[in-house]
């Protein structure tokens, strides 16, 4: 039995792409625990299959084969809906093109997922602003992403992430698509989130980045090659 | 958990736009779909509405009967007899045959002069029982009336004149009260038939002719031989009955055999009726067939659009799932969109529609009988209820479809970085 801290427990999870003519095995048997409070970062070249992992993480896919455990709850055989309320509930997904909506505004791209979750108006609206006020764009919440910079994009996105107060955040490579400083904002702006009793997984190529997380999970060609927990790595480890 | 109400609403009020250029195109083609539904369908009531009222004019369920000749022997009577009831055989008619409205004897007079001041007109005079009025729907214009019974009884020398026949007789004058001659006999016009369009007749049309009292006829010509009966059952079904207990009483009084149906020619309008009303079904059905499917057409513009919006807006879908959305949170408002492009041009048909059939209606037909006979398209409430009903489905069949790609779009595929 995992123990009740556990939230991600996965074993001999195996993905397979099934494109008609090639099969492609993007994970091959992957053993995996996570306890609530870590900070993993998910390094490995590309196409080693750690995209393939966030989705079945964040049960945006389901895996081929291996038992998954979110929270203890067990995924394999949830009906579309229930995954659904999954995603919504426990997980909040960051990703490197953003995917804010770009014809709402940033007040109301935070709301879709409280929307989903039926929280009521006026709940919403405190929410949001509260979230807002926390990653520094209170004074924005009217704008609309396009009339954002990158760094101020990912952070309505950081936001709208943390929205239902899930139990973990999946960031794929939350900073590849931001210059050095502003993806520095946001690795700081993950790295506060943790200090407050956040767990998070981050997927990144840069090693530096990594450097910052208290544990590093390397993948290659669809298996886990290393999983060093650090020494309680901080900001000041980054240089 | 409590859902916000009107999720589905508002997910589709933040959905993004279509461009405005496609929605009006495709709001247009519904518009033109449905004016073209609304049309045909007005132009198909305008008919039945005016068909209904010309046959009408004859007077509706009556069976007209001419006496004939016998074609079989009877009970040692040969073949070939003529068989002419007379006046008297109606009251016993009357008594006889239970469930009418009504049996009329008719005789007509070709050739008669009708006579007013310098003015002689030709036509035919018909001696009818009172009951004839009601059953041939011979309405007088304000300030007329119809013979009476007290007419029949004294022999009166009134006069009832088809619409035309007053016209020639008397032109702008008011002929009610004036006197008249017939055949050289004076009679004074007690009413004029209002003006109406008759579809179906026997013995030339109401507006040509004069009625007179049938026994002021017999007291002037000495004929009391009826050229038709006229009679109308209580009701409808009950006209079968009626037709063949007429043929049972005039065979017991002038020996034929009642099966043998060439001695009563008969018009029963009832029967015709029914073959007038399939037919005008037909028409109507064939009409709505056609808007139906000009307004598919538009559904179907309706359904490529959407179709083009899901595609376009694949990521957002993806987005909205990854975030918890559920499929009917993602598909609710494509069809809602969908439906509302639909009801839109819809809208916009029927004011359109609206507008045309008000101006047709201000067009007068003049004195084409044609443009009489097909009637002013008419809207009615019934029309619209269908055309309703029809746009709501294509509206519905519209975003259903799209809706149903967008539901099995895979996030995780969507969502890969490019
Ligand atoms: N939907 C898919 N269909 C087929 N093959 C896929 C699909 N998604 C991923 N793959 C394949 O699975 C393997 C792992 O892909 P994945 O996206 O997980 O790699 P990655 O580690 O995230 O790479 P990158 O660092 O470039 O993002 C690759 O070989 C990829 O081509
Ligand atoms: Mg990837």
């Amino acid at each position: 039995m995992p123990a009740n801290d556990t939230i991600i427990e996965m074993e001999g999870i195996r993905k397979v792409y099934d494109t008609g003519k090639i099969q492609v095995e993007a994970l091959r048997g992957i053993d995996l625990n996570i306890s609530q409070g870590e900070f993993v970062a998910i390094v490995g070249p590309s196409g080693s299959g750690k995209s393939t992992l966030m989705n079945l993480i964040g049960c945006l896919d389901t895996p081929t084969a291996g038992v998954y455990r979110l929270s203890g709850q067990l995924v394999a055989g949830m009906k579309k809906d229930e995954l659904a309320t999954i995603r919504n509930r426990r997980v909040g997904f960051i990703f490197q093109n953003f995917n804010l909506l770009p014809q709402i505004t940033a007040y109301e791209n935070v709301e879709m997922p409280l929307l989903f979750g039926g929280v009521p108006r006026r709940e919403r609206r405190n929410r949001i602003e509260e979230l807002m006020e926390r990653v520094g764009l209170k004074d924005r919440m009217e704008h609309k992403p396009t009339e954002l910079s990158g760094g101020q994009m990912q952070r309505v996105a950081v936001a709208r992430a943390l929205a239902m107060d899930p139990d973990i955040l999946l960031a794929d490579e939350p900073t590849g698509n931001l210059d050095t400083s502003s993806g520095g904002d946001i690795m700081e702006l993950f790295h506060e989130l943790w200090e407050q009793g956040g767990t998070m997984l981050v997927i990144t190529h840069d090693a530096a980045l990594a450097r910052r997380a208290a544990r590093q999970v390397e993948i290659q060609d669809g298996l886990i090659t290393r999983n060093t927990v650090g020494t309680g790595a901080g900001p000041a480890a980054s240089e | 958990m409590a859902r916000p109400r009107f999720l589905v609403l508002q997910l589709f009020l933040r959905s993004s736009r279509v461009q405005k250029k496609r929605a009006i195109l495709t709001i247009a083609a519904i518009a033109w779909g449905t004016l073209a539904l609304l049309l045909l369908l007005a132009f198909g009531e305008g008919l039945g509405l005016s068909l209904g009222k010309a046959w009408a004019g004859m007077g509706t369920d009556i069976a007209v009967i001419w006496p004939g000749e016998t074609t079989v022997p009877w009970k040692g009577l040969p073949a070939g007899r003529a068989i002419r009831p007379r006046i008297d055989d109606i009251r016993a008619l009357k008594e006889r045959v239970p469930g009418l409205v009504g049996v009329s004897g008719e005789i007509i007079r070709w050739g008669t002069n009708f006579t007013h001041g310098d003015t002689t007109v030709n036509g035919p005079v018909k001696g009818v029982s009172t009951v004839w009025g009601q059953l041939r729907n011979q309405i007088p214009v304000a300030g007329g009336r119809f013979l009476n019974p007290l007419d029949d009884a004294q022999r009166r020398r009134v006069v009832f004149l088809g619409t035309d026949l007053a016209t020639e007789l008397f032109g702008e004058e008011d002929p009610i009260g004036e006197s008249i001659l017939i055949d050289k006999v004076p009679y004074t016009v007690i009413g004029v038939l209002i003006d109406k369009i008759m579809f179906g007749n026997y013995s030339g049309m109401d507006a040509d002719h004069a009625i007179i009292p049938i026994r002021t006829l017999h007291a002037q010509y000495g004929s009391d031989r009826l050229s038709v009966l006229v009679l109308k059952p209580e009701n409808r079904s009950g006209m079968k009955q009626a037709l063949s207990e007429v043929a049972q009483v005039l065979s017991a009084k002038y020996g034929f055999d009642p099966e043998d149906d060439r001695v009563l020619g008969t018009w029963d309008t009832v029967e015709t009726g029914k073959i007038r009303d399939n037919f005008l079904l037909g028409i109507k059905l064939f009409l709505s067939i056609i808007g139906v499917l000009t307004l598919t057409v538009g559904g179907i513009g309706v359904a490529n659009i959407m179709y083009a919006v899901v595609k376009e807006r694949t990521r957002e879908i993806g987005v909205k799932m990854a975030l918890g959305a559920r499929s009917h949170w993602v598909t609710g408002p494509i069809v809602l969109e969908g439906l509302t492009y639909t009801l839109l041009g819809g809208l916009t048909g029927l004011v359109v529609a609206t507008i045309l059939v008000f101006v047709l209606s201000l067009i007068p037909t003049g004195d084409s009988m044609a443009l009489d006979a097909l009637g002013k398209p008419t809207l009615s409430p019934a029309i619209a209820a269908t055309a309703a009903g029809v746009l709501g489905i294509i509206g519905l069949l519209a975003g259903y479809f799209p809706a149903r790609r967008a539901a099995s779009v895979e996030p995780a595929e969507t969502l890969r970085y490019e």
